[in-house]
């Protein structure tokens, strides 16, 4: 083969669809930073460590066996197809046909291992979309889970699907080519990849080289076109996982899992409040560029950069949910739809904000418009969706912000919580007991 | 039934006297009728090991974790300077607790406002005492044979990683512990956490604490132990709403220990 049409036509495509993916990713990170300032970068072994075992080592996937499993073939089927995708780049920027045919046996291993897994990943895709459309496993069929989030999960099982046959026709019409020596790629005879030089030669063998260039033609372009059209769906897909489980898992919370954040706005004025040497009409050191600080998060750019991060990570698998005590007591509440609720909210403010500038004000919030306070204080802060995430997801974090930003700023708080609060205050307990009687118990029979 | 030694911080320091832990029976354990079944379990186990405590009695306060969790900050903080105040003011070192809200607040969240303790749930000073030799149990008394299942505090459990110390003590017994379908990790919440307990649940098609009490009841036990007293409410009302309160006790790990030691 040579350089021709075809090859422009090919640098097009990959050119664009890179580009696009690069410019949405770009807009991501900018919605990622609206969010506030989190130091994260403490411990960076320890933080590597976690990456390691839980981003590429899977390791809590596995915790639902079923669901783990397939996901493995299907992830490991992906990384290693980048080997033949490069290669497909390569032949296609250049007009020739398998380049990397040239490293022989080892080339030979690779494509076989490409293809077992490929099977491997069709039977998961094949199983995925049956748990989700016929099973209907409870967790996707949420109410959350309805239109496009649904439509979503499918698309990229089809497109898996689609990717598959692609490859199979490729390299068993080309099998059939290079038996005959009318193969485009250097050397003749089989190319003795495990599952092709079998399943060829029994699907295609009877077809004329003509159709079988086609064949091939259409499954290594249809191998091509689906990848690129996967990288540009990506950024408005839940499926942008497989790049943010990374970074978001790197980034996650190391501490114990019940130690809530100490807000330190909140300590400055506590002891301010407790220090008996302070001057109380003393004028507040002035700085007139100050904001006043908001308690607690009424929208995302009141959430921090990593809650932000955590919601494009999502991949709406509903592990949180389905272990969520309050969602499957048929509470409104659902982790999973309030990652879902600060994506949507974070792509409109994001989007505004490009458009209109800093001063962007729709008049809406993700508490109100997205999150309602019933399902805010639902919660029972168990740390079951914490524990579920398989990408180390915190959606805890921001119901606690929500609930601080109603109690501080607005006081809407559920009665018996405000009376439980002022029993705090009056009696230093949650219930009505006089602080004297505390010790009564040793006492009483 | 011998009387309990339940020294106080201000009587030790009084005495010239410093305690090896101190004993923060907290709101539920000091108020709550159910609650001070278990405090005074745990003190029984104390005073039989010759474990040197005190508690702080009418000096100790709310940690402020139904606050911080229902939102309000400033409470949690207001609450934890004061209670670190006192805490320093006696020097503490050590603290051992029986309840897990305020195990996880003192252990996680007091050291960021300058209060730094080693903090220890009772599960683990018992597992201790018994590794130490110093608390023994014959034969498992009447829970010996029984079939208990453990409940999983979410602030014992996920929120800390305390799995074992809990079951380990429970292994003292002679009796044959049996683990929920939804156990360690995967532990369901009884439906107190979260200030949740201080208030009614959000509409829905049932009680957090039915279903925990399902996923009991499937596993046929005599007893439901659990560590937190406010899990011990919820699972207690759980197992009335079935009436079998006649079948199943729900206790706490101090209890269970405190009776087959003849204390």
């Amino acid at each position: 083969m040579h350089f021709g049409i075809s090859n422009i036509i090919f640098i097009l495509i990959l050119l664009t669809s890179t580009a696009f993916f690069g410019y949405k990713v770009r807009q991501i990170i900018q919605n990622i930073r609206l969010g506030k300032s989190l130091d994260r970068n403490d411990n960076k072994g320890e933080r590597m460590k976690t990456m390691i075992r839980v981003a590429l080592g899977q390791s809590k996937m596995v915790s639902r066996p079923v669901a783990g499993i397939m996901h493995i073939f299907i992830y490991v089927a992906f990384v290693i197809t980048q080997i033949e995708l490069l290669e497909s780049i390569i032949d296609g920027i250049s007009g020739q046909h398998r380049i990397f045919v040239g490293l022989g046996g080892f080339y030979a291993f690779v494509i076989s291992l490409i293809e077992v897994l490929s099977v491997l990943a069709l039977v998961a895709t094949l199983i995925f979309l049956i748990r989700r459309n016929l099973l209907k496993i409870p967790r996707f069929v949420k109410s959350e889970m309805t239109g496009w989030p649904k439509l979503d999960g499918n698309i990229i099982l089809y497109l898996e699907f689609i990717l598959v046959i692609c490859i199979f026709t490729m390299n068993g019409a080309d099998e059939v080519l290079r038996l005959r020596g009318e193969s485009h790629a250097a050397g003749s005879g089989s190319y003795g990849f495990l599952l092709s030089s079998q399943m060829g030669p029994a699907i295609f063998g009877g077809m004329d080289s003509g159709t079988l260039h086609l064949l091939e033609r259409i499954g290594w372009w249809g191998h091509f076109v689906v990848v690129m059209g996967f990288l540009s769906y990506l950024p408005f897909s839940k499926h942008l996982h497989i790049l943010w489980a990374f970074p978001n898992v790197y980034y996650s919370n190391l501490k114990a899992k019940g130690q809530f954040t100490n807000m330190e706005s909140v300590t400055n004025e506590v002891k301010l409040m407790l220090d008996p040497n302070v001057d109380p009409f003393a004028a507040p050191a002035a700085d007139p560029e100050a904001v006043p600080e908001k308690f607690g998060a009424k929208d995302v750019t009141d959430l921090t950069w990593v809650n932000i991060l955590n919601a494009y990570t999502c991949t709406e698998c509903g592990r949180c949910t389905s272990s969520c005590p309050a969602n499957v007591t048929g509470k409104k509440l659902s982790p999973r739809k309030i990652m879902m609720d600060v994506r949507d909210r974070v792509e409109e403010v994001g989007a505004g904000i490009r458009k209109e500038g800093e001063e962007f004000n729709d008049g809406k919030s993700l508490l109100g418009d997205y999150i309602t306070e019933e399902e805010v204080w639902a919660c029972t802060s168990c740390n079951a969706c914490v524990q579920e995430c398989p990408v180390n997801i915190d959606p805890l974090s921001i119901i606690v912000d929500l609930r601080r930003y109603l109690v501080m700023e607005e006081s809407k708080i559920p009665s018996e919580l405000a009376t439980m609060n002022t029993n705090i205050e009056n009696n230093q307990a949650p219930w009505q007991f006089s602080p004297a009687d505390r010790l009564n118990w040793k006492d009483e029979a | 039934m011998s009387e309990l030694k339940v020294p106080t911080m201000a009587e030790m320091m009084a005495m010239g006297e410093k305690p090896d832990v101190l004993f923060w029976v907290g709101c539920s354990g000091s108020f709550d009728d159910r609650a001070k079944k278990i405090t005074k379990a745990v003190v029984k186990i104390l005073n039989a090991c010759d474990v040197k405590f005190a508690v702080l009695g009418t000096e100790e306060s709310c940690t402020g974790d139904p606050a911080k969790r229902s939102g309000n900050e400033f409470l949690f903080q207001m609450q934890a300077m004061m209670n670190i105040q006192v805490l320093d003011g006696y020097e503490v070192k050590k603290i051992v607790t029986a309840c897990p809200h305020c195990f996880n607040t003192l252990k996680n969240e007091y050291p960021g406002l300058g209060g730094n303790y080693e903090v220890i749930h009772h599960s683990q000073l018992i597992n201790d005492l018994f590794k130490e030799g110093k608390l023994k149990v014959a034969g498992g008394g009447d829970f010996k044979g029984k079939k208990i299942t453990f409940h999983d505090p979410c602030y014992l459990g996920r929120a800390n990683d305390v799995y074992e110390a809990p079951r380990e003590v429970l292994q003292k017994l002679d009796a044959e512990l049996v683990e929920m379908k939804r156990c360690k990790t995967k532990g369901l919440c009884c439906g107190a956490g979260g200030a949740q307990m201080f208030k009614e649940a959000e509409p829905g098609n049932k009680e957090i604490n039915v279903e925990r009490t399902e996923d009991a009841l499937e596993v046929k036990p005599n007893i439901i132990a659990t560590g937190c007293p406010f899990c011990n409410t919820m699972m207690t009302d759980g197992v009335k709403n079935f009436n079998k309160e006649a079948e199943i006790e729900v206790l706490d790990i101090a209890e269970m220990i405190s009776s087959a030691a003849d204390l």
